[in-house]
């Protein structure tokens, strides 16, 4: 692992085990703590987009779908099936993998806008899914009381302890992802970032490789579906839908798709928007993001991260 | 009250599908206009029909001005809106890469959507049909007369764009920037202005198809995205950058899903267009009517 990513991740862990400390302790951000597990989950899904976006120069519109199937199998299995959460999260990996797959095959054949109105098109009818397999699914109003997780025993039922689940495990991906990108996979990935055909020409399988990504990344997404159920206790299609989908490639294009540090930093800082601090706007949070979304990609197309290294420059010289 | 009949509701279906095909088809040539110039799918081109049908209810309910004049400042209205977005998110962007150019249509369709609901609110508009709401009864099936508006207006519009592309010296320049805007420009056509027309002219076909639908289906905030995507999957299925071909499918998909509505299940009708517009990317990209010799220089 490079350096600068030692140093980050330092950093992130520092920030991560300090935060809790701080928010239990500080009343008027105690409820920080709850917000921060969303981020994780969503941070989660966007480090495979950002593998997919910035790495391999693929996108995909439907990744809400992924979050969804995890979601919906793990919800579904524990709830009628009684299974073990546990069991039933790697079920939930399993189908949505084997989803990726079938649909991304011919998919990503495919190229530019036909690749994301492909994947737009599949994202809509896996939610037009969830609303009408009602006696799956529990369709437009959903199904409650899905049990917690547990972990030997003890069960995670406190924020706190949800939060050290989740981000343990941003925070193992992050480390999984970071060997990918500095891998041979990561190497042919952005190979095929610059040039398809120069990639194909150097003996690159290039579309092997990009079926491996967009399927890894559908396994990110289903994980953090998991998770969400198990945490919300409650399902219903509209956390799944169309703008679910956009957002997500909105955290990672604001942070900064060339980087996995870039989709951290959107997830946290458009997670908080929407949950937080965008409550003045009411429903006009739209209008924000759009206008948000837009800007970024007008005015500084390698997204905040890019800001980072010149903030620190400006800091060292003091 | 007639008793209704099988016949009569398959007449039922057939017109309703049209009808709303008619709307796809008009989407899929304004997808086609700028794909034609530009070689960009503007995925803001559901919102520009959503535009449509909402200034057109704030003209003649709000303003109550009279219906032709409505109709003319609602197309003007949205053509400025298409022009605009054209000169400040798509001319700054030049040489961006495709990823770039889908999230940046991506982003003016979320901030229309957004200015629609600060304006709007969340509830769908109506305004009255253009020769008022008396059905025509046709082999049982009651038929509302905007229905033939929508045809008129799709004919009409279809009929004006061909003539404008394959006749007239503008329409034939916007032609030779999407073959090849180094070589057009060296022939002296200005084709940052022909970009600039595109997006005009596909704003004002959105706003056709809104201000005509409206009366029928209501619109509000929300509609450009699925409008956006049916669309799409009409300009693919006719084979993109055909206008006959998007008209053809349009239609053909309106009626699929109209069937499907009315004799299997209502709530699959709109996975049904989807399903179809999968098949035809997996399958056959250059879709039905398309040339697939020509498609395969193409970068789908």
């Amino acid at each position: 692992m490079r350096s600068s990513n030692r140093k980050a991740l330092f950093g992130l862990t520092l920030f991560l085990i300090l935060f809790p400390v701080v928010a239990m302790n500080v009343s008027a951000i105690g409820h920080y703590l709850d917000v921060m597990i969303f981020v994780g989950i969503y941070c989660l899904i966007n480090m495979g987009l950002s593998l997919l976006m910035g790495y391999a120069g693929q996108i995909s519109l439907g990744h809400a779908a992924f979050f969804g199937l995890g979601a919906y199998t793990s919800g579904i299995l524990c709830t009628k099936l009684s299974m073990s959460p546990w069991l039933a999260m790697i079920a939930g990996v399993g189908i949505t993998a084997l989803v990726a797959y079938i649909v991304g095959v011919p998919s990503l054949k495919l190229k530019g806008h036909y690749l994301a109105m492909a994947t737009l098109g599949f994202g809509v009818i896996v939610h037009i899914f969830f609303n009408e397999e009602v006696s799956l699914t529990g369709g437009p109003s959903g199904f409650s009381d899905i049990p917690g997780l547990s972990i030997l025993g003890f069960s995670l039922d406190n924020d706190l302890s949800y939060y050290i689940l989740v981000w343990s495990l941003v925070v193992l991906t992050l480390i999984f992802s970071l060997n990918v990108i500095h891998s041979r996979i990561g190497r042919a990935l952005r190979s095929l970032h610059d040039s398809q055909v120069a990639a194909d020409a150097m003996g690159v399988e290039t579309s092997r490789y990009k079926v491996m990504i967009f399927v890894l990344s559908a396994m990110y997404a289903s994980i953090a579906g998991s998770l969400y159920t198990h945490y919300v206790g409650f399902l219903s299609p509209s956390s799944f839908d169309l703008f679910l989908s956009i957002k997500l490639v909105m955290m990672v294009v604001v942070g900064g798709m060339h980087n996995i540090w870039g989709a951290l930093l959107g997830t946290w800082l458009l997670t908080f928007l929407g949950n937080e601090w965008l409550h003045v706007f009411h429903d006009f949070d739209i209008l924000v993001y759009g206008a948000i979304l837009l800007a970024v990609v007008m005015f500084l197309p390698d997204g905040l991260v890019h800001l980072v290294p010149r903030v620190s420059r400006v800091w060292k010289r003091g | 009250m007639t008793k209704i009949t099988l016949t009569g509701q398959l007449v039922q279906y057939l017109f309703t599908g049209v009808t709303v095909g008619s709307i796809y088809a008009m989407v899929a040539v304004g997808f086609n206009i700028i794909y034609n110039v530009t070689d960009i799918i503007n995925f803001a081109q559901g919102e520009f029909v959503m535009l449509g049908g909402l200034i057109m209810v704030f003209f003649t309910v709000t303003a109550k001005l009279p219906l032709p004049l409505a109709f003319v400042l609602t197309i003007a209205a949205v053509t400025a809106v298409g022009a605009l977005m054209e000169r400040f998110t798509i001319n700054p962007l030049k040489n961006a890469s495709v990823l770039t150019m889908i999230i940046v249509t991506i982003a003016v369709s979320i901030l229309f959507k957004g200015i629609a609901m600060f304006v709007w609110g969340k509830d769908p508009y109506i305004f009255p049909p253009f020769s008022g709401s008396k059905p025509l009864f046709i082999y049982g099936a009651a038929i509302q007369t905007q229905t033939l508006w929508v045809l008129l207006m799709t004919a009409v519009m279809v009929v004006l764009m061909t003539i404008f592309f394959k006749k007239t010296r503008y329409g034939k320049a916007m032609l030779a920037c999407a073959d090849n805007p180094e070589a057009a420009r060296l022939v002296g056509i200005k084709v940052n202005t022909m970009i600039l027309i595109s997006f005009a002219l596909s704003a004002a076909i959105g706003a056709v198809a809104g201000a005509v639908i409206t009366p029928i289906s209501l619109m509000e905030y929300d509609r450009g995205a699925l409008l956006a995507l049916k669309g799409f999957g009409a300009a693919v299925l006719g084979g993109l950058g055909s206008f006959y071909g998007a008209v053809v499918a349009g239609v053909l998909l309106g009626i699929i899903e109209s069937m499907c509505a009315g004799l299997v299940s209502s709530g699959y009708k709109d996975a049904v267009a989807l399903i179809l517009l999968l098949l035809v990317l997996y399958v056959r990209p250059s879709g039905l009517f398309g040339n697939v010799e020509a498609s395969k220089i193409k970068e789908f």
